[in-house]
């Protein structure tokens, strides 16, 4: 048990200074499907994630996790609420606007890592400033530097084939780092990782996501990752069910509340 | 974005082995498929290649292509002749005859019979006679019994000598005395061809047969072929054609009535269908498997376009590695039997080489439009599952 019940979302750090959110969702609802197959999987969400912090989306199975984050990159819309991401109004942009928005603002983590099975890690890193119309050679030279940070200097030229779990999500996530994006989103990157790559994995992104500029929002599973968590959204069946922040609690955080 | 496109296509060996086959399978069998078919209906023609003098071909009404031979009577000639606008016309003969080598163990066919075609060329001026000769002299076939050979009838006849004239051999049980070796047109029908004057030929043919084929003739300057071949017609009742009406007509003859354009045309198809299939299961296969990657691309902003402008890109490259390696291998085809006398004039045209192209864009394109669409369709969120 939390011994101090908070109001939803207040961040008693910072009452009042609104200037430090980066996402703000309210009354989020998602729906999919039509008729009778049609399900709610978000209720009315509402969530706020702060610059310079490490935050953890956490819940069972099934219970929209994955599909709020992807409605905060820009990569569903929401079937109603009001979203704002780094100021800007994502559930109002037309598709093209959100594509060149996630292209410039956000880095993705994702469970499978998804690189390219023929690109070397360099050359898998600098793909968000290709896309950005960047120049190969800049490109790789500029992935290589954010490879080294992420401590993977020796390993450059090789195919992610060549590299573990853990060391292809140190790719994946120099890849999210690349283009400086202000918003990190990570589902799951722990999960296919042994305990040990997963927690080089955590401290790499904590220490991303408590730049000051910089928000990282993490999906997890995984308790063993929770004690990396600034803030941690527990959700439930499509609603935010409670927001703890353990640091200020002063208890370390334990999912069982 | 080349570069990614060059390497997720090359990073996967195997598949981009397979497309790459496909398209080279496919544009060896369409263009060497057509390139034969292209030799075959030009040798068709070969009888109207072959002579180089005169415009115009005056021959039986009811003929419908070059080999089919209908005897004229000896009056056309004069007729033709007191045809206004008419500079020369001369006589040629085309006739399918026997011809017997002499014993000897050399020669493949010892005492066998051959046919061969005999064309009897005008006795004073040889209109229609080759050009281009690998032994011995046109003139000389002024001397008695003289004739010429082609050099694919002469390596036929007498395998594995060197040309030579001065070779005996019968054309119907009569005496001939090859006087020249001469590089021809090769005809349809792959029988070796002797060139004698037509007075000559008339000794090698039963009497009872009409020798005239046809009428050579020459307009008068200023005169156009066509109008002068229609004015015969009219005045005479035969059949008078300009070269290229007469080519024409045999090619039109052959596609109609053999199944030749037909067998061809299927053999084409087949490479198209096949090199659809393979290079199109491929490429989709390839897709597939990198779905994800895609998603994730689409997911860190790579936009629909530049999504499928990667796909052409990667369809482009092994479209373009495929008909090379396709074309390399018809052109080796052809160069290494050029020497082959049965493939003798057979060769990959230019045209051949854009029809196949075209087939090959074609074939491309086809093959990643359903990548293409199964990409499109791709929601960018299905990375996180
Ligand atoms: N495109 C879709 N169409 C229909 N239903 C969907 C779709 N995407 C998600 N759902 C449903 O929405 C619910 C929430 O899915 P979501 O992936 O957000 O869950 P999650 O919290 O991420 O779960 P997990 O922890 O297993 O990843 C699930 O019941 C799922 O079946
Ligand atoms: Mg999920």
């Amino acid at each position: 048990m939390t011994s101090f019940p908070k109001t939803l979302n207040e961040n008693p750090l910072e009452k009042q200074d609104r200037s430090n959110i980066a996402v703000s969702c309210h009354k989020i609802t998602k729906e999919f499907g039509s008729g009778d197959t049609k399900v709610q999987v978000l209720r009315g969400v509402n969530a706020e994630i702060s610059f310079g912090e490490m935050s953890l989306l956490v819940g069972p199975s099934g219970c929209g996790k994955t599909t709020l984050i992807s409605i905060i990159c820009g990569l569903l819309d929401p079937t109603e609420g009001d979203l704002f991401v780094l100021n800007e109004n994502v559930g109002k942009m037309s598709g093209r606007k959100k594509t060149a928005f996630r292209s410039q603002n956000v880095g993705f983590v994702f469970q499978q890592y998804n690189l390219l099975p023929a690109l070397t890690a360099e050359e898998n890193a600098a793909i968000p400033l290709v896309i950005s119309g960047m120049k190969k050679r800049q490109a790789v030279a500029r992935a290589a530097e954010v490879l080294n940070q992420v401590g993977l200097g020796n390993k450059l030229k090789s195919l992610p084939s060549q590299l573990s779990g853990g060391q292809q999500q140190r790719v994946a996530i120099a890849r999210a780092l690349v283009h400086n994006p202000r918003l990190l989103v990570c589902d799951e990157p722990t999960a296919a990782l042994d305990a040990k790559s997963g927690q080089t994995v955590m401290e790499l992104l904590t220490q991303v996501g408590r730049q000051k500029d910089r928000a990282v929002i993490v999906v997890t599973h995984d308790s063993r990752v929770y004690k990396f968590g600034d803030r941690i959204i527990e959700m439930n069946d499509g609603l935010i069910e409670r927001v703890v922040f353990p640091k200020i609690d002063g208890s370390p955080y334990h999912a069982e509340g | 974005m080349i570069w990614i496109a060059w390497k997720m296509l090359t990073g996967d060996k195997a598949k981009y082995a397979g497309i790459t086959f496909g398209i080279a399978f496919a544009s060896m069998l369409i263009s060497h498929q057509v390139s034969i078919f292209v030799g075959i209906m030009s040798r068709t023609t070969a009888l109207i290649t072959n002579v180089e003098e005169g415009e115009i071909f005056v021959m039986d009404p009811t003929v419908r292509q070059a080999d089919e031979v209908i005897g004229l009577p000896n009056t056309a000639l004069q007729r033709v002749r007191s045809i206004e606008g008419v500079k020369w016309a001369v006589k040629l003969s085309r006739a399918n005859v026997r011809a017997r080598l002499p014993d000897s163990p050399n020669n493949s066919v010892n005492g066998d019979f051959r046919g061969v075609i005999l064309i009897g060329l005008d006795d004073s001026t040889l209109v229609g006679a080759p050009r281009q000769l690998l032994a011995g002299q046109v003139e000389d076939l002024k001397k008695p019994d003289a004739v010429i050979i082609d050099e694919a009838g002469y390596f036929y006849l007498f395998p594995g000598q060197k040309p030579q004239v001065g070779q005996i051999i019968e054309l119907t049980d009569r005496r001939a005395e090859i006087v020249g070796i001469c590089v021809v047109r090769q005809p349809f029908q792959s029988q070796p061809i002797f060139y004698t004057r037509y007075n000559q030929a008339l000794q090698y043919t039963p009497p009872e047969r009409r020798l005239l084929s046809y009428v050579v003739v020459e307009p008068q300057e200023g005169i156009a072929p066509e109008t002068l071949a229609k004015k015969i017609s009219e005045e005479t009742g035969l059949q008078a054609l300009t070269r290229e009406q007469f080519k024409q007509k045999t090619i039109q003859f052959y596609l109609q009535n053999t199944g030749i354009p037909f067998n061809f045309g299927i053999t084409v198809m087949l490479g198209f269908i096949v090199g659809v299939a393979i290079a199109g299961q491929t490429f989709y296969l390839f897709v597939l498997e990198n779905i994800k990657q895609f998603g994730a691309l689409k997911a860190m902003g790579f936009g629909n376009l530049k999504i499928v402008g990667m796909i052409l890109i990667q369809a482009l490259i092994v479209g373009v590695i495929g008909y090379s390696l396709g074309l390399g291998g018809t052109t080796l085809f052809f160069t290494a039997t050029q020497g082959a006398i049965p493939l003798k004039g057979f060769t990959l045209l230019w045209q051949v080489m854009v029809l196949t192209a075209v087939a090959v864009s074609v074939i491309v394109v086809l093959a990643s439009l359903l990548s293409i669409r199964k990409v499109l369709v791709l929601e960018p969120g299905v990375v996180f599952r």
